[in-house]
């Protein structure tokens, strides 16, 4: 099954995406746990080119260790990380770094360079992984400003930036070498609903117009659903559903239906286990 | 039996930790011929370390000369030998208080500012960002940074020196009324060229400790701002136990 049409989410239910040749991103037999905790217990999934790829599921399941581990920041204890046909953790440091010019990342806080200013932030992988003249980066790095709409923004500092305006920069900081993966964690938190409609149409645009592969990790269900090509959602270490958002939504399994329509209570219950109540009340101690 | 089992797994974790320290900065060696092929990187960092430290060093040098030369002539006024003040003081600073103090307020004032910054880097994942950019951060933000403070230490030890020694001047001289040529004649006669290259190989030994401590306990530091407090507080701790060490055991190798 290399990609879910309409009405097949009871087919695709507890499946993992399948692994072809049109994946750019490959995930098999993934098992990772930190602190004894298990994060990942045999998760596979596949990431088609030139989509949009929605990644979900309730917190700490492990979606921002996921990312680390697609750009080799983190490696597998077991199963393999296949991007571009190359296993990541197989890779020596200068392959993983050549694979790496190859991606980019946008981090929830932004990351940006603090000491440096907008323009300089954005040459600054330019300048480190190329000889270009200066000459050739200022027009890279204008253009780039340009298609996030903050050419004029390029002397300010980071700490002169609003949320959006960073994410924005950091957004255009990923672009700036033109690669074929993109890697957003969280990129809509924290933002107002002007600026989060900025980001969520600048995604759709930079990857129709660029052609690349984009993995998008969030929790904003409604926002997401209406760029994402497909949605997968992980859950204790595994993938629990994939496919379109609309299919997702009518999901035969509550957990599920729970994420997507984010309800309160359900499979996952709003209180932490504790014990009962009465009893902790009239008893002694915390 | 347990405080046997507590201090074996003290020692394994000091080991463990002598050997991160020890690996990590051979990274850093391997990084630092890159790093000086960019000498614009090294020379901000030299400022940052080294020009921005300038106003501590020769105020606290200057007292230091003063009380050195105040407690000088008290000696040696009692031996009526006043006029060795000047080679007293410049032995006492070329030597010992030169390197060592120098590097104590290098760490505190440079090496705290470096761990947090990088420290900080790390908590906005802002060196996990050069990662996923291909950019080594060893080679980009702790190469430099080791490099100015290993050029930055030595040069700053010169500086404490000769404002220490003005202030040595200015109180035997000026106010106790030492003969200013036997102040710098004496001077001149006691200084051996072992003299100072004990001061310069302390200065050059502290300066690759306080760099080493400060981005070593800066790139491990929790992400969190409990994490860069306390590498901030290592730094200064590290720092100032091992220049003391390492001043008695030069010392006593020289000698």
């Amino acid at each position: 099954m290399a990609w879910l049409t309409p009405g097949s989410i009871a087919a695709t239910w507890r499946q993992p995406d399948s692994v072809t040749a049109d994946n750019l991103v490959e995930i098999s037999g993934l098992h990772f746990r930190r602190s004894g905790r298990p994060i990942f217990s045999g998760l596979d999934l596949g990431i088609r080119r030139g989509s949009i790829t929605a990644i979900m599921g309730p917190s700490g399941t492990g979606k921002t260790t996921l990312l680390r581990m697609i750009t080799g920041q983190l490696r597998p204890e077991a199963g393999t990380v296949t991007v571009a046909g190359q296993n990541v953790a197989a890779l020596s440091r200068s392959a993983l770094f050549d694979l790496r010019r190859r991606m980019g990342m946008l981090f929830q806080n932004s990351a940006l360079l603090t000491d440096l200013d907008v323009f300089e932030n954005i040459a600054f992988p330019v300048r480190e992984n190329t000889r270009l003249p200066d000459a050739l980066i200022r027009h890279v790095v204008l253009t780039k400003l340009n298609s996030v709409g903050l050419r004029g923004a390029a002397d300010l500092m980071p700490a002169e930036l609003s949320g959006g305006m960073a994410r924005r920069v950091a957004m255009a900081r990923a672009m700036v070498l033109d690669p074929e993966l993109l890697l957003y964690d969280e990129p809509f938190s924290g933002l107002d609903p002007i600026s989060l409609g900025v980001v969520l149409r600048l995604i759709r645009l930079n990857n129709d117009a660029l052609g690349l592969t984009s993995i998008v990790v969030s929790h904003d269900v409604a926002e997401i659903s209406h760029i994402a090509d497909h949605c997968i959602v992980i859950s204790e270490g595994r993938v629990i559903a994939s496919g379109a958002p609309t299919e997702l939504a009518a999901s035969p399994s509550e957990l599920v239906r729970q994420f997507m329509a984010g309800a309160a209570d359900g499979p996952v219950p709003f209180h932490y286990p504790a014990p009962d109540y009465a009893e902790q009340l009239l008893g002694a101690g915390r | 039996m347990t405080l046997a089992l507590q201090l074996w797994g003290g020692l394994l974790e000091s080991l463990r930790k002598l050997g991160a320290v020890i690996l990590f900065l051979l990274a850093i060696l391997r990084q630092c011929p890159a790093a000086l092929a960019r000498p614009r990187l090294i020379s901000q960092q030299v400022r940052n370390s080294g020009v921005l430290s300038l106003v501590i060093i020769m105020t606290s040098a200057f007292f230091v000369g003063m009380v050195i030369g105040l407690q000088g002539y008290d000696s040696l006024s009692r031996l009526r030998q006043e006029d060795l003040l000047g080679a007293g003081v410049a032995l006492t600073l070329f030597r010992e208080l030169g390197p060592v103090v120098t590097a104590l307020l290098f760490a505190g004032r440079a090496g705290t500012a470096l761990a947090s910054e990088i420290g900080l880097m790390r908590a906005t994942d802002q060196l996990a960002a050069m990662e996923v950019m291909a950019i080594d951060p060893i080679r980009r933000i702790i190469a430099p940074r080791f490099v100015g403070a290993v050029i930055s230490v030595p040069l700053l030890t010169a500086v404490f020196n000769a404002v220490g020694i003005l202030g040595a001047w200015f109180i035997g001289v000026r106010v106790m009324g030492v003969d200013n040529g036997a102040f710098w004649s004496q001077m001149q006669e006691f200084i051996d060229p072992e003299d100072i290259f004990e001061g310069v190989l302390k200065s050059f030994v502290f300066g690759v400790t306080a760099g080493l401590v400060a981005v070593y306990e800066g790139y491990n530091s929790l992400p969190t701002a409990e994490g860069v407090g306390m590498a901030t507080t290592r730094t200064v701790v590290t720092t100032s136990i091992l220049v003391l060490v390492l001043d008695y055991l030069i010392t006593a190798y020289l000698l």
